[in-house]
């Protein structure tokens, strides 16, 4: 395994991470309080910093370190997440996708935006609690801002014990270049912070003692009495003479991953016996243990000791902040009861994190794709099994029979199970089009909110990657022309915030996404005017409501009244039904003015399996995809009319629609058929017309395999794919929309057979 | 295998000689994957007419070139006798339908004779050499030249 192979699993765990990152914000931004939720999203920026920082990508680390650090303040119950709040880390969720993004592919980041942010997330951690702020800066010398630590520890009933370990400046002009081994003093003082992120000072020391020969000191001195003693707090700090031949740099990189949660000091020792403080110890890590041990026995005491230490903190903060008392002093009851569920819950997460690891198992797509591969196989294997044994077997009673009875279902289970590895739920698509909906109506001025339900549904691989696109585009035509503006609403009489639902839900062996508003619905008759400005439908057209809604799906349509940056270049609604039809779906939309409008999208839960009509056109069979047919009829030779030279319309409902038989298009059969001998299928194409497709005979529906035409040949035109039948034969599956495209007009047809005729020379 | 490898030792290769009509034609066994019986195809609209069709090949579509007619003869009739080599060219797995495979060859390069000099443009296209092997004269082919490019089709 190589750098890069582990750098593209780091990656695959960011996208997870972030994932997580957004939908536990978007539960707080919903209300959720529980200390878990904080602590998923504190994991999860924590987890990239971590990553990214053994891959030294430092944009992403320090981006991710300012958003740690005030995440730590409402992890800490020291800024309460706001709405106000939440909008700005979710935005830096944003940024943070942004930023991850980059580092994998390349490519820039808004400078302009991560700087900004950057800002409004210390002004977060320093606005609400100075204190905050000070774990990032490098710490200066003076004592004032002391009291920091102590205020992210509860347990600081004497503040003043703080001061009895100060870093004290010393001149750095003797530090001069020498290859002589020098002595340095390193001065530790681990944070409460360190050991919440898991960090260990042991360890950490541990790794100091490869640098050169070093001795020890640890100052105990901070240790409160024992019934005063947070169990989580920080209170031993080190003293540590380094004898190296390295540099100072060399010695920070020992603490590179803590520096941000101790304080750390590293200066050149002048002499080498200058006197210590204290007496060396040998470094042993029993003393932590100890440490330790009486943690648990004071857990205890903890709880009433927790009013103490919220006055400790309020007190802590008046004197650094006055204008902010009373803000500190309205938090001092939460905190009382938090701060023991937040312990609590820090706990059960350890435990949580590793029982979830080891559930999930990433499979290269094509190890699946070729296990799917084989199932279908086995499966026609199976019915040309049953159909040969059936044939030579005229009792139908024997237990080959009945064994193949078993071997049928058991085959259907294992095709069920097997579709159901490609099988994902849609919520990475719906989590993305909550960032959209935050990013058009912020540009656009709007509030709104994403409502998502059946996040969970699940549908291929490959119908959610293809399906961001259209979504993206409807969500931004809803936010910009679907929901009014603020005052429009509130002078509706509606709630200022706008609400965009996003539903997705199983119907009949297919997914149904649903797209509702609750802006002002369709102006039918701004859409009315603008389809006769563009020429889309004669002025004097007769339209149902429902006729004028679908109009937004035509080509070439906008009603926005000025193009914007978002939406409204009149290529959207059209480009979304293509793309919808080309999954194989279908999508409707139904609008009540005033009230809002509703898509609703109905797409194949796979695109390995197709529902088709099995059809037989000039001794061949046929598929026609079933989403293509819009009705079946038996013609009569009363509403065949001929047109033309060679054309025929067919008469359905008093409307006249062209005839095409297929097996002519197809150059199966050298004359046209009689059409009152065969069936006819009403198609609906790509372009939007109607057209009655004749066929011979229809012999059923089925559900068929897919299996690629190009793959050994090459693409025939009028044929989308094969497929292969229970009886063992190729089948090939129609493609509507060329048949319909090859029949509009001779020449149109001519041309096509022309070209394949070229094809065939070039073959040849 | 250790046939094989002698024989690629001194030189000498293997081929898989088949019948069309009363003449024979061989071809490299390497580019041979499987040979089977011949099963009905479904035809194709438009394709050219030395291709019969599509049949299942264990579940893959496998187009059907009838050999003796891509080769400028008489279209064949496939009756149960028939038989299909499947064959790799190039990147792509087609099923050339033949009347039967007579034998394996191996030969060495001495035993193949330069293709006599005819007027042909199509003969001269295919045909590789000709091997004179108890006084039967069989055509050694090339498939790569029958079956062009996927891209130069498209075009």
């Amino acid at each position: 395994m190589d750098m890069n192979e582990i750098k593209e699993i780091f990656f695959q765990e960011c996208e997870e991470q972030l994932a997580e990152l957004e939908s536990g914000l978007l539960k707080l931004n919903d209300g959720d309080r529980d200390p878990e939720t904080v602590n998923a999203v504190f994991r999860a920026v924590h987890s990239i910093k971590g990553g990214a920082g053994a891959f030294g990508l430092d944009d992403l680390v320090s981006f991710a370190h300012v958003f740690e650090t005030t995440l730590d303040c409402v992890r800490s119950n020291k800024l309460e997440p706001t709405q106000d709040v939440l909008k700005v880390m979710l935005k830096s969720a944003d940024v943070l996708a942004d930023l991850v993004s980059a580092s994998r592919d390349g490519g820039g980041v808004d400078e302009g935006r991560s700087r900004g942010l950057v800002k409004e997330l210390e002004a977060l951690a320093r606005g609400e609690l100075p204190t905050g702020g000070a774990a990032e800066a490098p710490k200066p010398a003076a004592p004032k801002p002391a009291p920091a630590p102590a205020a992210a520890a509860p347990a600081a009933p004497a503040p003043t014990d703080e001061s009895g370990f100060q870093p004290v400046p010393f001149s750095f002009d003797d530090e001069e270049e020498t290859i002589v081994p020098s002595v340095y003093e390193v001065t530790f003082k681990p944070r409460r912070e360190l050991y919440a992120k898991g960090n260990e000072a042991a360890l950490l020391l541990r790794d100091l003692t490869r640098v050169g020969e070093m001795s020890i000191n640890c100052d105990t001195e901070t240790l409160p009495h024992f019934d005063k003693m947070d169990p989580e707090g920080a209170y031993f700090s080190w003293k540590i003479s380094v004898k190296t031949e390295k540099g100072e740099q060399d010695i920070r990189s020992v603490f590179e991953f803590a520096e941000w949660d101790c304080d750390l000091d590293v200066k050149l020792a002048e002499t080498t016996d200058e006197e210590l403080p204290m007496v060396p110890v040998p470094f042993d890590l029993s003393a932590l243990d100890d440490d330790s041990a009486s943690e648990e026995d004071a857990a205890e005491d903890a709880a009433s000791i927790q009013a103490a230490a919220a006055e400790a903190v309020a007190a802590a903060e008046t004197a650094t902040n006055v204008s902010k008392m009373a803000a500190a002093a309205s938090r001092v009851e939460k905190k009382e009861s938090q701060a023991a569920a937040a312990a609590a819950a820090a706990a059960a997460n350890a435990a949580n994190a590793a029982n979830s690891a080891g559930q999930t198992i990433r499979v290269d797509l094509d190890r699946v794709d070729r296990l799917i591969n084989l199932v279908g196989e086995l499966v026609i294997n199976q019915a040309m099994l049953s159909q040969s044994v059936i044939e030579n077997d005229t009792t139908g009673t024997s237990s080959i029979n009945m064994g193949l009875e078993e071997l049928q279902q058991l085959t259907r289970e294992i095709q069920d199970s097997v579709m159901a590895i490609r099988a994902q739920p849609v919520k990475p698509v719906f989590q993305r089009m909550s960032r959209i909906v935050r990013e058009v109506a912020d540009m656009v001025g709007k509030s709104i909110r994403l409502v998502t339900e059946g996040e969970n549904t699940e549908v291929d691989k490959t119908v959610i990657d293809k399906l961001a696109e259209p979504l993206t585009h409807m969500i931004r035509n809803a936010v910009d022309h679907g929901i009014e503006s603020p005052e429009k609403r509130e002078a509706a009489g509606k709630n200022p915030e706008g609400t965009v639902k996003l539903t997705a839900k199983h119907r009949s062996g297919r997914i149904v996404i649903e797209l509702v508003d609750d802006g002002a619905g369709i102006n039918r008759e701004k859409v009315r005017q603008k389809a006769i400005d563009n020429d889309l439908i004669p002025a004097d057209a007769n339209l149902s409501d429902e006729e004028i809604d679908n109009l937004i799906f035509m080509p070439g349509f906008s009603t926005a009244d000025k193009i914007s940056d978002i939406s409204g270049r009149g290529v959207g609604m059209d480009v979304v039904k293509r793309s919808i039809q080309a999954l194989g779906g279908r999508i409707s939309i139904s609008s009540r003015p005033g009230l809002g409008s509703t898509f609703t999208m109905s797409l194949p839960l796979t695109l390995a399996v197709l529902d088709g009509m099995v059809v037989t056109v000039a001794g061949q069979t046929l598929v026609v995809p079933l989403t293509a047919i819009v009705e079946t009829l038996q013609p009569e030779a009363s509403s065949i009319h001929s047109f033309g030279a060679n054309q025929r319309l067919i008469s359905i409902r008093n409307s006249f629609c062209p005839l095409v038989d297929v097996g002519r298009i197809l150059n199966f059969r050298g004359t046209q058929a009689n059409p009152v001998e065969g069936v006819a299928l009403l198609v609906e194409s790509e372009g939007g017309g109607q057209r009655a497709l004749m066929v011979d005979a229809i012999q059923g529906q089925r559900q068929v395999v897919i299996k690629s035409l190009e793959a050994n040949y090459t693409h025939v035109p009028g044929i989308a794919a094969a497929t292969i039948l229970g009886d063992g034969r190729v089948a090939l599956i129609l493609d509507v929309d060329a048949v319909v495209a090859a029949s509009r007009g001779q020449s149109l047809k001519q041309e096509s057979s022309l070209k394949s005729d070229m094809s065939l020379a070039a073959a040849g | 295998m250790s046939y094989a490898v002698k024989n690629l030792a001194q030189g000498s290769r293997e081929l898989i000689a088949f019948r069309i009509g009363d003449q024979e034609f061989c071809v490299n066994i390497m580019s041979v994957r499987e040979i089977r019986g011949w099963t009905k195809a479904t035809g194709l609209p438009h394709s050219p007419s030395y291709v019969m069709g599509v049949i299942n090949l264990r579940g893959a579509v496998l187009p059907i070139v009838d050999l003796s007619a891509r080769l400028g003869m008489r279209r064949a009739e496939p009756t149960p006798r028939h038989v299909i080599i499947v064959a790799q060219v190039k990147n792509r797995v087609v099923g050339l339908l033949v009347e039967a495979v007579s034998d394996i060859l191996t030969v060495t390069d001495e035993n193949i004779q330069p293709v006599p000099e005819v007027s042909s443009e199509l003969e001269r296209q295919y045909a590789r050499g000709i091997l004179a092997i108890d006084k039967r004269m069989i055509c050694l082919i090339e498939l790569d030249t029958l079956f062009p490019d996927t891209d130069s089709e498209a075009a």
